[in-house]
């Protein structure tokens, strides 16, 4: 199944670039939700036929939680909100895109120094997850709204996550769910947060929160 | 019996989100403080079996940092009761100088006993994914304590405390995964649990650990406010409530301490100890340094505190990253300085509550006014900034001793010089609070009534923190120092 399995990789990593450079925060949304799909894909894919209740159970839940619940709650806070799409990030998309290229010789760069050990694994995994979660900190710092920052965080969390499916790290069930509740949780408290914010800023636009300052 | 000092504040939370009344509730929440600190004390008198193989667990370090925490939770608990009982009385509707609503006591209450089991699974957990899944869970539990007055700055400080620290954790989560591959590498079946990685901590890939290590530093760096990673921590110290501020300060920090302390140890096991040392001491001196930048002519008091907690921060990654004497030192510190700088913040709170700003032109004089108040600022001062007889001039001492026995000399003075620093810019800044000459309204308002009266709660938790400290400066007792030394070994900086 190598071949699915790369194949998905490389949609991973496009999906990254879609959220690099589109403005329109339901794209992004929804780039963000088909990159909590794929990512539930890479463990059966990896692990086929010979998949245990447990990891199908797991990948489920997260498929669920990460491509349909999460970009929910996220379309919801969108909707409550006086939301506008991201018309002046802090970096622009066509350098957004750019530096995302140049990102991508990072991860490869960091990748190529880490020796990884087990027989079988695709050469693109540690790669594409190393650049997920680059990208995801490139939204972070670059993107003025509060929504497109909480879908930055989405995007680092998913490519923590293809690291973890990558080696199938043998996490107990409780674990594993446990912090899927804690990243459903904090995009819930991050919603409210915004609602609030736009409440009391009339925007959700993060520059206007400079009042905190030395 | 472990699973008590997890189940009996979280089961408080669940009942405070429940209960309509909120005399039971305050009630409800000093209860199950009282009762959590009863369980700690149980649990360091005869340590409890571990539970789930082993991932729930007391070692000396849990010991210590449970003691902490429980003790911290439940002086301030006293003082919860008072400041919502305030609180409450205010009008409900948003008028002129209370352009706000607070958030709803229930919530408020929930919020604070489900951070508090939240802290206590941080520090029990001996299993890096079930850590990281608690720390997670006290950013969570704290991000509404801090919106607890819904004013446009606390939501400020909200966003970019829930933001940089969720942010922060997810690195700390690859650090897990990376500690995971090094597992891997050595080709042992292991799950993350700390005990079994130490065991065979010789066997795991040295480079994978070396980056889980660094991924482990930063990110739970963050939540500990280390320099350059501790941008939430001022700002959201100094919106938050007083209350909360004592909590984040005195136990929350201390509890991501531990966590970089677990990954320190099994690098130390792993005979990597050099390198986890160096970055602690090199994370430790930039804190102190950029904390004393800071703290010098800073304008707001509640600041200044959040500053010198980084500074504090700083001591014991330094302390630790020492080894040696320096490691126990920085364990006493660890202490000390959750007793004062709760101490500290219970003082400001008294004092916001009075002064109405937290404008250091502004609030001046408390001796005049607030009397108790007074006192307590200028006992925290000596404390915090480490005079004698305070148990942090003990503490401080210990760490300097281990970095001239260990003939780190451009260390020492860079130490020194932060340590100084910090002394002159606090003192510049608290002491007109304390002996200033208060606004002419308030001069005639004291001078026709005499000074305020300080409610009870408001007073008495800070003065038992204050006391705790003085005592420990005179006399540590020999079970305490036991505890210590044998907490600095379990993390591997003795």
């Amino acid at each position: 199944m190598s071949n699915w399995l790369d194949a998905v990789l490389v949609l991973l990593m496009l999906t990254s670039l879609w959220l690099l450079g589109s403005s329109r925060l339901q794209a992004c949304i929804r780039a963000v939700a088909l990159q909590g799909a794929l990512l539930g894909l890479i463990p059966l894919l990896s692990k086929w036929p010979d998949i245990s209740l447990r990891l199908g159970a797991v990948a489920v839940v997260s498929m669920v939680i990460k491509a349909v619940v999460l970009p929910a709650l996220l379309r919801r806070a969108v909707r409550e909100v006086n939301v506008r799409n991201e018309v002046e990030p802090l970096v622009g998309f066509t350098t957004s895109l750019l530096l995302g290229i140049a990102l991508w010789g990072i991860a490869t760069h960091i990748a190529g120094r880490l020796p990884v050990d087990v027989p079988g694994l695709s050469p693109l995994l540690v790669p594409v997850a190393i650049f997920t979660v680059l990208c995801g900190f490139l939204l972070i710092v670059s993107r003025n709204t509060a929504v497109m920052q909480v879908i930055g965080y989405l995007g680092l969390e998913n490519g923590i996550y293809v690291f973890g499916w990558a080696f199938a790290i043998e996490e107990p069930l409780l674990v594993e769910m446990g912090v899927l509740l804690d990243v459903f949780v904090a995009v819930f408290v991050m919603g409210i947060t915004i609602h609030h914010l736009s409440r009391e800023f009339d925007s959700i636009e993060t520059d206007e929160l400079a009042s905190l300052k030395d | 019996m472990l699973w008590l000092l997890i189940a009996v504040p979280a089961i408080a939370a669940l009942l405070a989100f429940a209960l309509p009344w909120n005399w039971p509730r305050r009630a409800l929440l000093v209860a199950s403080a009282g009762l959590h600190a009863g369980l700690s004390a149980a649990a360091l008198a005869s340590p409890p079996q571990p539970l789930l193989n082993g991932w729930i667990a007391l070692d000396a370090a849990s010991l210590l940092f449970l003691a902490i925490t429980s003790t911290v939770f439940l002086v301030t608990s006293f003082y919860a009761v008072g400041y919502l009982a305030r609180e409450g009385r205010r009008d409900p509707e948003p008028s002129e100088d209370i352009p706000f609503v607070n958030f709803p006591e229930a919530v408020f209450t929930g919020c604070l006993l489900l951070f508090l089991a939240a802290m206590t699974l941080v520090v029990v957990s001996h299993h890096w994914g079930l850590m990281w899944v608690a720390v997670e869970g006290t950013t969570l539990a704290s991000a509404p304590l801090i919106y607890f007055h819904r004013y446009p700055k606390s939501l400020e400080a909200t966003w970019k405390y829930l933001v940089i620290c969720s942010v922060g954790i997810a690195l700390a989560l690859l650090g897990n995964f990376f500690l995971a591959v090094a597992a891997k590498g050595a080709h042992l079946p292991l799950h993350l649990a700390i005990a079994d990685l130490e065991r065979h901590a010789g066997a795991l890939d040295p480079l994978w650990l070396q980056a889980a290590f660094l991924l482990l530093l930063v990110g739970y760096g963050t939540k500990m406010g280390l320099a350059p990673l501790h941008t939430w921590l001022p700002d959201a110290h100094s919106e938050a409530p007083s209350i909360v501020s004592a909590l984040l300060s005195g136990v929350l920090l201390n509890c991501a301490f531990l966590a970089i302390l677990r990954g320190h140890s099994l690098l130390v096991k792993a005979g990597l100890g050099k390198f986890s040392q160096d970055l602690l001491v090199l994370f430790g001196l930039v804190s102190m340094v950029v904390a004393a930048v800071f703290i010098i002519r800073q304008a707001d008091y509640k600041r200044l505190l959040a500053y010198s907690s980084i500074e504090h921060m700083g001591i014991l990654a330094l302390g630790v990253g020492i080894g040696g004497v320096a490691g126990f030192g920085s364990m006493l510190h660890a202490v000390n300085h959750s007793f004062t700088k709760a101490m500290l913040f219970l003082a400001a709170g008294n004092t916001l509550a009075f002064f109405h700003t937290k404008s250091t032109a502004e609030a001046r004089g408390t001796l005049r006014v607030l009397p108790v108040t007074g006192v307590l600022w200028i006992a925290g001062l000596l404390a915090i900034t480490g005079s004698p007889p305070f148990g942090t001039f003990l503490s401080e001492f210990t760490v300097l001793k281990g970095i001239v026995d260990g003939g780190h000399v451009l260390t020492g003075v860079c130490y020194l010089a932060a340590l100084g620093a910090v002394f002159v810019g606090m003192s510049a800044v608290v002491l007109p609070i304390v002996y200033g000459t208060p606004a002419a309204e308030q001069s005639a308002v004291t001078a026709s009534q005499g000074p305020a009266t300080e409610a009870w709660w408001s007073v008495a938790p800070p003065l038992v923190l204050g006391t705790g400290v003085l005592l420990l400066g005179l006399y540590l007792p020999a079970g305490l120092s036991d505890l210590l030394k044998q907490a600095a070994i379990a993390v591997g900086a003795q």
